[in-house]
C-alpha cells in the first residue's frame, strides 16, 4: 500500500445528546504526509485529547472523513470493522508517560506488539532490536523499565511505537516529563524515525521548547483547528 | 507469544509464593478436615472389619451395639449357633469410658471378648506385639494409640489389668483406641454397682417381703444372686459359613428369636449415616466455610493486581491487545495462585496429618476434588477481575 498519510476531512465529534450536546470537534481539516512530522498544539479544554482518540481511533467521530495511506476509516458514520487491529498495526503511540509493562523487559516491550499481531517472537525481538540500535538504547535491551532512566524509557516507547511501522505515530506530549535536552533528543529521534520510515508524525505538546522545531503546526481552540507554518528549526 | 501471566508472576513472584502459601495453609486445613471425615468414615469401617463378623445380632428394635446401647442374653449366641448357616457365633460387649492408665486415664473402647481366642468374633485378628489374652480374667490386649507398653496396667473400674498384646488401628468409631478384656470382666465393668449400691439393694430386697418369704428361706438368696450377677451382653458376633448370604441367614434369626440383625451393609450405614451424620454435616460447613474464604482471598488478590495494572491494560487494549489475551492473562494468574496454594496445602496437610490425634485419612480421590475446587474457585474468583479488566477504556492510556 502505498504511503500517504494520514488525511481527516470536516471531523466532527459531539458528545451528549439535546440539551446537553456538545460539540468537541468542528469540521477539523488535517493532513500530515508520509516522513512529516506536525504539531498540534492547543490551551486545556481545546479538544486536543479528543482530537487524538479519533485520530487513534479509540473513540468515533460523529462526522466526517479519515482516511490512512489509501484505507478509509471513517467516512460519515461509516467505520473499519477491527479498529482494534487498525490500532495494533497501522498506528503507533508515544505516551507522555512512556507506561511501559513493568514485568516485560525493554525487548519484550517492544517485539510485544508484533507478536500480538502473530509475527514469530524471535523476528519480533529481532526487529525490537534493530530500534534499539537506531534509537540508541540497544544496550539496554534486557533491563525492566524500573531499570532503566527517564529518557532510556522514552526511547523504548518510541521504539514500541515505530515497531510495527505504522503509517502515524500519535504522540501524546512525549516531552513532557523530560528536561529540555533530553526533550529535544526525543523531537530528533521522532524526526529521524518519520524520514526514515515514512511515518507521518502528529506530536501533541504543550512545550514551548519544542514548538520551533516543526515545519507545520496545528492550533486547536474550541474544536476547530487551523494550520499554520513553523519555524522548523534544528533538523535540516 | 510471550506469556504475559507468567512474566507478571515471575515479576512479582514474592507476592504470589506468600499469598500462595497463605492461601495454601488454607487449602490445607481444608484438606486435613476432609481427612478427618474419611478418617471417621475408615474408623467405622475397621471396626466393623475388626470385629470379624458378618452379622450382628442386637436387642429388638435398636440400633446396637455401635449406635445405640443393646442389651441381649448371654446365652442367646448358642440358639444363634444352631442356625442354618452359621459357622460361628460369640457373645461381646462394648463400653467407651475412661481408662486409668498410671495418674492418667485414656478415652478408649473396651471390648469383651468370648473365650476362644484369635479367630472368634470380636477377638483382635493380629497384633503388632505380645501375644493375646490366655487368662480368663485381668489380661487385656490395647491399641497402640492409647499409649500403653507392653507390661502396663490399665485400670478399668476397680480392677488392673496388665497389658499383654499390642494392636494397631483398633478403634472405635470415634477414633477412641480399643482395649480387649475378657468377656466375663468386661461383663462386670458393665454392669457392676459399687459396694455401698449393692449393699443399698439387699436391704431393699431384705425389706420386701415378696422375696424374702420364711418359708421358701433359697428365695433371697437366688434373687440377691441374680441382683449381682449380669448375664447380658451388648451383641452377638455372627460369621457365616460359605455359600450362605447374609439376608437368608438374618431372617430366620429375627422371626424367630425376636431379634435385630444387621449385616455389614446394614451397619456400615448405621454407623457412616446416622453415627457420623452430625460430624459430617458439621466438617461439610466447615469446608463450605473454608471455600468461601479461599475463593475471597483469591478473588481480592486477583482484584488488586488487576487494579494495580489498569494503566498497563489501557495501554495493552491501546496496542491492539485482545481482550481474550488480558481475560486469560488474569485467568491464569487466579490459576496459577490456586495452583500454588495446593500444593502448599497438600504438603500441609500430609504432614500435618499424622499429628492429630484422631485417624486423618487422605485420599487420592480427595486430593483430586480439591484441585478441581481450588481450580474452580479460581476461575470464579477471577471473573470480578477480569470484568473489570475488559472494562478498561483504552482511551485511558491517552489521558
Amino acid at each position: 500500500m502505498k504511503r500517504q498519510g494520514i488525511r481527516i476531512e470536516r471531523l466532527s465529534k459531539r458528545y451528549g445528546a439535546g440539551d446537553t450536546a456538545f460539540l468537541a470537534l468542528k469540521d477539523v481539516n488535517m493532513h500530515v504526509a508520509p516522513g512529516e512530522v506536525v504539531g498540534l498544539i492547543g490551551p486545556s479544554g481545546s479538544g486536543k485529547s479528543t482530537l487524538l482518540k479519533c485520530l487513534g481511533a479509540v473513540i468515533d467521530p460523529t462526522s466526517g472523513r479519515m482516511t490512512l495511506d489509501e484505507q478509509v476509516i471513517y467516512d460519515d458514520g461509516w467505520k473499519v470493522r477491527d479498529l482494534r487491529a487498525l490500532r495494533r498495526d497501522r498506528i503507533g503511540f508515544v505516551f507522555q508517560a512512556p507506561y511501559l509493562i513493568p514485568f516485560l523487559d525493554a525487548t519484550d516491550n517492544v517485539a510485544l506488539l508484533p507478536m500480538l499481531a502473530g509475527m514469530p517472537n524471535d523476528e519480533a525481538r529481532r526487529r525490537a532490536l534493530e530500534l534499539f540500535t537506531a534509537l540508541d538504547v540497544q544496550h539496554r535491551a534486557k533491563a525492566m523499565p524500573s531499570q532503566l532512566s527517564g529518557g532510556e524509557q522514552q526511547r523504548v516507547a518510541i521504539a514500541r511505537g515505530l515497531v510495527n511501522r505504522p503509517p502515524v505515530i500519535l504522540a501524546d506530549e512525549p516531552t513532557a516529563p523530560l528536561d529540555s535536552q533530553r526533550a529535544m533528543a526525543v523531537i530528533r529521534i521522532l524526526n529521524d524515525m518519520a524520514r526514515r520510515l515514512e511515518t507521518a508524525v502528529i506530536v501533541v505538546t504543550h512545550d514551548e521548547k519544542i514548538i520551533p522545531t516543526f515545519k507545520r503546526i496545528y492550533h486547536i481552540r474550541d474544536g476547530v483547528t487551523h494550520e499554520e507554518a513553523g519555524e522548523g528549526r534544528g533538523f535540516e | 507469544m510471550i506469556s504475559l501471566a507468567g512474566r507478571d508472576i515471575l515479576h512479582a513472584w514474592g507476592k504470589f509464593v506468600f499469598t500462595g502459601i497463605g492461601l495454601g495453609l488454607l487449602i490445607g486445613v481444608t484438606l486435613t478436615m476432609a481427612g478427618v471425615y474419611r478418617g471417621m468414615v475408615d474408623d467405622g469401617k475397621v471396626l466393623l472389619d475388626n470385629s470379624g463378623a458378618d452379622l450382628w445380632v442386637v436387642q429388638k428394635d435398636t440400633l446396637g451395639p455401635y449406635a445405640e446401647s443393646s442389651s441381649v442374653p448371654d446365652d442367646l449366641w448358642r440358639s444363634i449357633r444352631a442356625m442354618p448357616g452359621v459357622a460361628q457365633a460369640a457373645n461381646v460387649t462394648y463400653l467407651t469410658m475412661q481408662v486409668g492408665r498410671g495418674d492418667e486415664d485414656v478415652r478408649a473402647m473396651v471390648v469383651g471378648v468370648a473365650a476362644g481366642g484369635p479367630g472368634v468374633p470380636g477377638w483382635p485378628p493380629q497384633l503388632v506385639a505380645g501375644r493375646q489374652i490366655t487368662r480368663g480374667h485381668y489380661e487385656a490386649v490395647a491399641d497402640a494409640a492409647a499409649g500403653v507398653r507392653l507390661g502396663d496396667v490399665l485400670k478399668i473400674r476397680r480392677n488392673r489389668y496388665t497389658v499383654v498384646g499390642l494392636t494397631r488401628r483398633m478403634v472405635s468409631s470415634a477414633g477412641d483406641p480399643m482395649v480387649f478384656i475378657p468377656l466375663k470382666d468386661a461383663q462386670e465393668a458393665q454392669f457392676l454397682k459399687d459396694n455401698d449400691a449393692i449393699l443399698m439393694q439387699r436391704r431393699r430386697t431384705e425389706a420386701n417381703p415378696a422375696f424374702n418369704r420364711p418359708a421358701v428361706p433359697d428365695l433371697l438368696d437366688a434373687v440377691i444372686a441374680s441382683q449381682t450377677s449380669n448375664s447380658h451382653v451388648n451383641a452377638v458376633l455372627v460369621r457365616l459359613r460359605p455359600g450362605f448370604a447374609p439376608q437368608e441367614v438374618a431372617d430366620p434369626i429375627r422371626l424367630w428369636l425376636r431379634l435385630t440383625v444387621y449385616d455389614r451393609a446394614q451397619m456400615e450405614g448405621i454407623l457412616v449415616g446416622k453415627l457420623i451424620a452430625t460430624s459430617a454435616r458439621q466438617i461439610g460447613m466447615f469446608l463450605v466455610i473454608l471455600a468461601l474464604v479461599s475463593a475471597a482471598i483469591v478473588a481480592f488478590l486477583i482484584y488488586t493486581l488487576t487494579m494495580d495494572k489498569i494503566r498497563e491494560i489501557a495501554v495493552l487494549k491501546l496496542i491492539g491487545t485482545r481482550n481474550r489475551t488480558i481475560a486469560s492473562m488474569i485467568l491464569q494468574q487466579a490459576l496459577v495462585l490456586g495452583l500454588i496454594g495446593f500444593v502448599v496445602g497438600k504438603i500441609t496437610a500430609t504432614f500435618a496429618a499424622p499429628l492429630f490425634p484422631k485417624y486423618v485419612l487422605l485420599v487420592p480421590f480427595d486430593t483430586a476434588m480439591g484441585l478441581l475446587a481450588v481450580m474452580a474457585i479460581c476461575v470464579l474468583s477471577s471473573v470480578v477481575a477480569i470484568r473489570v479488566a475488559l472494562r478498561v477504556d483504552p482511551a485511558q492510556a491517552i489521558g
